[in-house]
Order: structure tokens, then sequence, then C-alpha cells
């Protein structure tokens, strides 16, 4: 492990937030599990948590931590380190943090009362939804200076991801009510990385019968191992497109 | 009179003289169709074990035909196997395999050509185009088959019981799978199924068509194409019954469409895209049913009207209840709703506050299917919960003004 | 050693550098002066790779930096103002730069001995005054007995006993041999340090001068006055 990533991650474990996160997580997932009679019902209820809170607290905590790391940055690259090398570490140790505090608040839960198959799939996601908004949290801070700004541009983004981005979807569907627009939907559905984690997961919960003949289609597509195989492949660009544009600025910022 | 009475001495006659005439390697008969050329009304024709490839077997006289040691009739996919065209015939333990498929003339593996009181029972029908037929029948008993195809299109395969213009039939204990429907009942009245189970079937489990007072209780329905219908009939008595995993689209657990008068008490509707769909469907009393882990647990059309439905309980499904208009004339009283958040302050189990069963996205869903993509969405569940605090899309009337509070033991 | 060809910076409509040459050998101690703003800062940044020139090329050892990170390993940089992550310590700094830098050679711990910095190590960056502050950047900055030191406003801040300290160590470092950068605007502190006087304004070389030349030239015992003396003359 490089020595850039074992400080960064070290300091982020150290970090009252990232416990808060962890300790909240845990209080949600018991909680979802206790209170409801099933399994497969404690993970639907935890899944609308983990898909609001999650990719809030990832895309927050990473923007302030990357604002706040500007004299450690600076530091560093007055050392022999590359620029990429940096970048990169940030990354991967505020990445690797943040999915620790996930798996260790709602994996535990997750593992002890529903170890299936959907379980799995649960962490899957919320880790590799950490990682994707940790990566647009990259994108925010580099776009602008101004650390109020860098902060208001994730909390919008967040936004029209978690809510607006649905509603568009709707004012879509009704504008277009009259057109075969299922295909076309799995098409929008991977314009937003919650939405394809939502699906992903309901298709495992084998509730997509009972949606109908909507459902039907998602499931051709979502559930074969192809369509399963193209959506991580979807996910994984919402991890390496915006990662990879803030890398490039990064390359060529004046610090 | 005299007529009369030299009938019953014929009949007496013939009763003493009936005689019992095996069929076998070892025997005088080493074939069926001598066999029964030879018969008398009144004899039994017990059939040893072995494979019969003889064509079309007709049984004209009122006979008691027995296989012993589950004989095989085969029809070489050309022949209707058996044919039943006397009144009191008896057929049982016979493997039944093999009939021709045309569609002209729907040859069956054991078809009755308006006879009364035929009881077939305790033969394993395999492979037939049509499984069990029967056309202008009364008093007939179909008791204890089992019966299998193994279809995959409609148009290709027949059903596996088909009863057409009967009256007064039984249809008890048999088992079906792999027919287009596992009992269809067209023009048929006053019979009773009971006890079958229908699985895999291409197209429904259970299939009415412009049959009037019959009723089917305590019969299994599972994974069929399309669930169970009930078309154009009436006063149709449905207890007791399982309607599960019907899934897809178009699938339903029961379909009523244009039926009325019909009474739907202590069934159970598990994991169907839509547990009930209504069309066109009035006076029913729907009672103390489970609907459970369904797409949708009813879907109520706006062409029905006076319904009622009281006692049921409604749990987890994707929605309770859709409709597609806003005229509610129907009923609903004293369900379990296990959506429902309301309280009860008197400790009647009657929650205080009426519910309104009708979510919001259930209505977009309804307008606008691909709108499922948002289910579960944080958006979506923010309109359900101002909905349901401020109801103004969702029609004001489609309302359970005595949600229970507890489940119902069902 | 550090060639500077024809490198401009702009930061939005400002012109910061406007294509500066300069040659840096081997045994100088350069002071870069001029007023506030005149780029010195951002001279040095680009030679650090931190600030990206608009145009030009800067070659070390006559190779380009651009795309580089191993020649930062022969340049020792202690900033103006020196910003370090606040929860760390000193110790943690020290010993993370130490790790970062991999460096199997001997490691120079005069100015940590000499500042007495290992009676704050468990000192938490944030809680440090400025003057400490500068004195951890110097420290790290001649800790891996670097060939080149970059030294921006080193003796800013720091109480006069510190000052002398580290002039004592700069001087000592300059008999090795090793090329020393400083900006200053304090004049005098560098009289007995310098050998070379580069002289900038508005992003603009003025004058690139031996110091003993420019004292013969002026007149001038005092670097000071002898700047003065001469900026007199070209603008006459």
């Amino acid at each position: 492990m490089n020595r850039i990533i074992k400080f960064i991650f070290l300091d982020i474990l150290k970090n009252k937030i990232v416990l808060l996160y962890t300790v909240l997580l845990a209080a949600f997932a018991w909680s979802a599990f206790s209170l409801e009679d099933n399994s497969a019902k404690g993970i639907l209820t935890l899944l609308n948590v983990i898909l609001l809170t999650v990719p809030l607290v990832a895309i927050l905590f990473a923007t302030i931590y990357i604002y706040n790391s500007a004299e450690f940055i600076e530091l560093l690259l007055s050392q022999p380190v590359k620029r990429t090398t940096i970048w990169f570490s940030l990354f991967v140790g505020l990445s690797l943090s943040l999915v620790l505090g996930f798996l260790i608040g709602a994996g535990i839960p997750i593992l002890i009362y529903a170890p299936s198959d959907v379980g799995f799939m649960m962490l899957a996601i919320g880790s590799i939804i950490t990682v994707v908004f940790v990566a647009i949290a990259f994108l925010s801070a580099i776009i602008t200076r101004d650390k109020a700004k860098g902060i208001g541009i994730s909390i919008m983004l967040w936004l029209y991801f978690a809510l607006l981005f649905d509603g568009l979807v709707l004012f879509l569907t009704f504008q277009f009510s009259d057109y075969p627009i299922e295909k076309a939907m799995i098409v929008i559905s991977a314009l937003s990385p919650i939405d394809i984690s939502r699906i992903l997961i309901l298709l495992h919960l084998d509730v997509s019968a009972m949606m109908g003949y909507t459902g039907a289609i998602f499931k051709e597509f979502f559930g074969t191992t192809i369509g399963l195989v193209i959506s991580f492949v979807i996910l994984l660009l919402w991890i390496a497109v915006p990662f990879f544009i803030s890398l490039t600025k990064f390359k060529h910022k004046d610090l | 009179m005299k007529v009369i009475l030299l009938s019953c001495l014929l009949v007496f006659f013939s009763l003493m003289e009936a005689k019992t005439i095996r069929v076998g390697s070892a025997q005088s008969y080493s074939k069926i169709k001598p066999a029964l050329r030879s018969v008398e009304n009144g004899d039994t024709l017990i059939v040893e074990h072995g494979f019969y490839q003889e064509g079309n077997l007709v049984i004209e006289k009122s006979i008691v035909f027995i296989g012993e040691g589950l004989p095989v009739l085969d029809g070489d996919k050309k022949f209707e196997v058996l044919s039943i065209k006397a009144n009191n015939v008896t057929v049982k333990g016979f493997m039944i395999q093999n009939s021709g498929c045309a569609t002209l003339d729907d040859p069956g593996g054991v078809k009755v050509y308006g006879s009364n009181d035929v009881t077939i029972c305790d033969n394993y029908l395999y492979d037939n185009f049509f499984g069990i037929y029967i056309q202008y029948g009364k008093n007939c008993l179909i008791k204890n088959n089992k019966i299998i195809a193994f279809g995959t299109e409609e148009q290709q395969i027949g059903n596996g019981i088909h009863c057409w213009k009967s009256d007064s039939l039984l249809i008890i204990g048999n088992n079906i799978s792999g027919h287009r429907d596992g009992i269809y009942f067209e023009f048929v009245t006053h019979s009773v199924i009971w006890r079958n189970i229908s699985y895999h079937n291409i197209r429904y489990g259970l299939h009415f068509m412009f049959s009037n007072d019959d009723a089917y209780f305590t019969n299994l329905f599972r994974s069929n194409g399309a669930g169970v219908a009930v078309m154009f009939s009436k006063k149709i008595i449905m207890v007791n019954n399982s309607f599960e995993d019907n899934w897809g689209d178009a699938a339903y657990g029961l379909l009523l469409k244009e039926i009325s008068d019909g009474y739907i008490h202590g069934n159970k509707f598990f994991n169907n895209t839509s547990g009930i769909y209504m069309e066109g469907t009035s006076r029913m009393q729907v009672l103390k049913n489970v609907f459970k882990s369904n797409g949708w647990g009813l879907k109520i059309q706006a062409s029905c009207m006076d319904n009622v439905l009281e006692n049921n309980n409604f749990l987890g499904n994707t929605f309770d209840i859709s409709t597609n208009g806003s005229l509610v004339l129907n009923t609903f009283n004293e369900n379990y709703w296990d959506k429902y958040t309301g309280y009860d302050l008197n400790k009647d189990n009657i929650g205080d506050v009426p519910y309104h069963p009708l979510s919001l996205f259930s209505v977009i869903v309804e307008k606008n299917p691909p709108a499922m993509l948002l289910y579960r969405s944080t958006m979506v569940m923010l309109l359900d919960k101002s909905e349901k605090i401020l109801p103004s899309l969702t029609p004001e009337n489609f309302i359970d003004n005595k949600p229970l509070m507890h489940a119902l033991a069902l | 050693m550090i060639e500077i060809k024809k490198i401009s910076k702009q930061f939005g409509k400002i012109q910061v550098l406007k294509a500066v040459d300069l040659t840096f050998k081997r045994g100088e101690c350069i002071a870069l002066i001029g007023p506030n703003g005149c780029g010195k800062t951002t001279l040095i940044k680009s030679i650090l790779g931190m600030v990206m020139p608009s145009e030009g090329e800067i070659l070390f050892q006559g190779k380009s930096i651009r795309n580089d990170f191993e020649y930062r390993r022969k340049i020792g940089y202690m900033p103006q103002i020196g910003r370090y992550p606040d929860n760390m310590t000193i110790g943690q700094v020290i010993s993370m730069i130490k790790n970062i830098r991999k460096s199997d050679a001997f490691l120079d711990e005069d100015l940590l001995v000499q500042f007495n910095l290992a009676n704050l190590f468990d000192k938490r960056m944030s809680t440090l005054s400025g003057g400490t502050t500068q004195k951890v950047s110097a420290t790290l900055a001649f800790l891996f007995n670097p060939d080149v030191l970059i030294l921006d406003e080193p003796t800013a801040g720091l109480d006069p006993l510190a000052s002398e300290i580290l002039k004592e160590k700069i001087i000592l470092e300059k008999k090795k041999g090793k090329l020393i950068l400083i900006t200053s605007h304090l004049l005098s502190e560098l009289d007995d340090l310098v050998t070379e006087i580069i002289f900038m304004q508005e992003g603009n070389i003025i004058f690139h001068k031996n110091i003993d030349t420019l004292r013969t030239e002026s007149g001038e015992e005092k670097i000071g006055k002898a700047i003065a003396n001469l900026l007199k003359k070209q603008s006459a």
C-alpha cells in the first residue's frame, strides 16, 4: 500500500464524522431489520436509507476533505511525488475509509440478517455508490477554488441525482407516454448511478415480476448476466469518468 | 306400461348376464378392439398390463373398462385414443398417451360424446392434444387423473380437461400441467371443481366462459401463464383456492371479466403480478381473502360496480389497489392494510382514521407503466406521502372507512 | 544547473511572468528580489512544478521538468508561509516526509537540533506560532541534504536568534557548493550571503548581476544602496 494512501486512510479513520456515519448507518440497519418481519422487507427499507444517505455523506465529506487537504497537497507537491499519485492516493484513501465505514455500519447487520445474494448485492452496490460519489466530489472540488462554492456544487449534484433526476424522468415518461419507451428508460436509468443501483437491487429482490410489463422488460435486461455486467460496468464508468476528468484538471492546476 | 315392464326385464336380464372379459397376451383377446366389439351393456372389460396401439378405441356400450397394472393405450400421435359414446361408462387405471393433434376435430386422450354418467378416474394421461374432453356430458365424474402434456404454444395444444355444453360435472383431485388451459368450461352449468392442482399451463389454470352456477373450491393454481380466468359467467362460487406465482405481463391470480353475482371467499393470492383483476364485474362478494406479496393486490377497473370487499388481508403488496378511473362504485370495509399507519384510540380494532388504499404512484403507473422505473425512489415516496396527507389526484371516495388495526387470522 | 527558458505565466488577465530567461549554476547563492507581486514566488513555484507556465520551458540538469517529479528529490523548499495539515503533529509531519522521500542518504538534522524542535514533536501544527512553523519548514528543506535549496522569504517571521541560526546554515551549505535561491525583500539580510542578485519587476527581469560587479558598478558596499543606485542610473 502506498504510504500516502495509508496516511490519508488513517487520518480519516480518526475523523469523528466518519465514526458518526458508521454508527448512524448501523443504527438504521439494525432497526430496519428488527422492525420488519422479514429480511427482504428490511433490505427494502434499508435500500432507501442507503441510496439517500450514502451518496450525501460520501459527496459532502469527500468535498470538504479535499478542500481541507489543500495544505497537505501543497506540502506533498514540493516533494518528489507525482501529481497523479497525490490525487489518486487522496481518492483511494477517501474511498477506502468511507467504504469501510459503510461495510462496518450497514454490512454487518446485512450479513447477519440477510446473508443472501441480495445482501451481497447490497454491499457491493453500497460500496460502489460510495466510490461513485467520492469521484463526483473530486470533480466538483476541482472545478472551483472556492470551498463554499465547491460544497454548494456537491449538494446540488446530490440533490440532482437523489431527487431531481427522478422528477425529470417522471416528466419525460408523461411527455412520451404515447410511445413504447420502456427500452429507452433502461438507457435513461444508466444516467443516474442511484437509479441503476435501485433497479438492480429491486430486481434481485424478485419484486420485478410485481412490476408488471415494465418490470418484465427491466428483468429481461438487468436480470441476465450480461445486463448485470453492463450495469456494473456503467457504475464503474460513473467512478472512472468523473475521477479522470478531475485528474486531468488537477495535473494542470496551479497551486 | 308393457314397454316399461319389458325394458325393465331386459335390463334385469342383461345384468344377470353381465360378464367379465380379459384382454392380455395370455388371454383369448390379445387386443382391445375385438374385445370391445364383443361386449354388451353391463360387462366389465379388464385390460392387463401391456402396450396397446390400436388406433381409435370406441366404447359404444355401457361397460366398466379397467386397466390392470397401468396398461398403455397409445394413439401413435395420429388418433383420438379413447372415444366414449355410451352412457354409464367407467374408465379406470389406464395410461393414455400420444393422441393425434389436429385442430379441426380436437382429438383427446379420452373424449366423451354426449353421454351421461361417465366416470373417468385414476388414469394417467400423457402428452395428448386434449387430455379429457367432455361435450354434451351430464353427471360425469372426473377424478384423480394425472394429466401431463408439454405444450409450448397456445395453438398447438388443447386443454387438460375440456368441458363443453355440459351439466352437473364433478371434477375432483386431478393434477394437470403443460396444457393450454388446465381446466376449461364453456357453457357448463351446475358443476363442481374440487381439490385439483393445475400448474405450468400455457394460458389459464382454470378458464370459465359463459358458464353459470358453478363452484370451485380448495384448488391450487400455480405458475400458469395468466392465472385463472372467469369470464362472461354468473353465480360462480370461488372458495378456499390458492392462486400463486402467476408472473409476467398480463398475468393474474384471478381475472374476472364481465361476471356478476359471484362469491369469492377465503382464497389466497400469493406472488402474482395482479392478485385479482376485475373488469366489468358487478355484485361480487369478496370476503376474507388474503392478498400477499403481489405486484397489485387488486386491480379494479372503473367498469366495476356494486362489489363488496370486506375482511380481506392486504400484506406486502407493491400496490394494494389500483384503478383506471375516478369513479368508485364499490365498497371497501373492515379490511386489513399493512400500509395503514393510523391509530385506534378506543381499542375496538378499527382504525380511527379512514384509509385511502390507492397510492398516487399506482395511479401514475396505471396511466403510464414505464414510470415503474421510479418505484421506491425517494421522489416517488415523497409524492405518495404528500398525497396521503392531502389527496388531490386520487379519487377521494376510494376509501376504507373502517380499516382494521390487526390482520385477520385467515 | 537550472535553466529557465522564456517562461510566461498568466493568471486570468494578469501577466505574472513575461518571457523570463535565467540560468542558475552550482555553487551560486542567488537573491531574487523585487517589490511585492513582481512574480518571485510564481517563478519559484514554476521551478517546483507547482505552477504550470503558460509558455516556455524549465530545464533541471539539462532535462525538462515537465512531466517529471524525481528532480524534486534534489530540491529542498522552504515556503513563504508553510501550510501543514492541521491535525498532524510536528513529529508526524517530519516522519511522513521522511517516509515519502524514502531517502537512504544521510539526514541533515542540524536545524532540528539547533531549533530544539524535538521538544515540540507532539505539538499539532494548528497550535504552532508562525515562527515555529517556519522553523519546521526550514528543517524540512535542509533535512535531506539536497543539491538545490529554494528559500522563499526564509527569515520572515523568525526571531533574531533563529534567523541567525538559519543564516549560518545557509552559509555552511553554500560552502559545500550547493545552489541556493533566496527571495527576500529585507536586503540587509543578504549582504554576507549572496553571490548573485536578480531584480524583478512586474514579471520582468530588470537585471541579473554578480554581487562584485554590482558593487563596482555602483560603488556602494551595501547591497541595498547598490541596487538603489543602479536603478537610478538605469532610469536615467
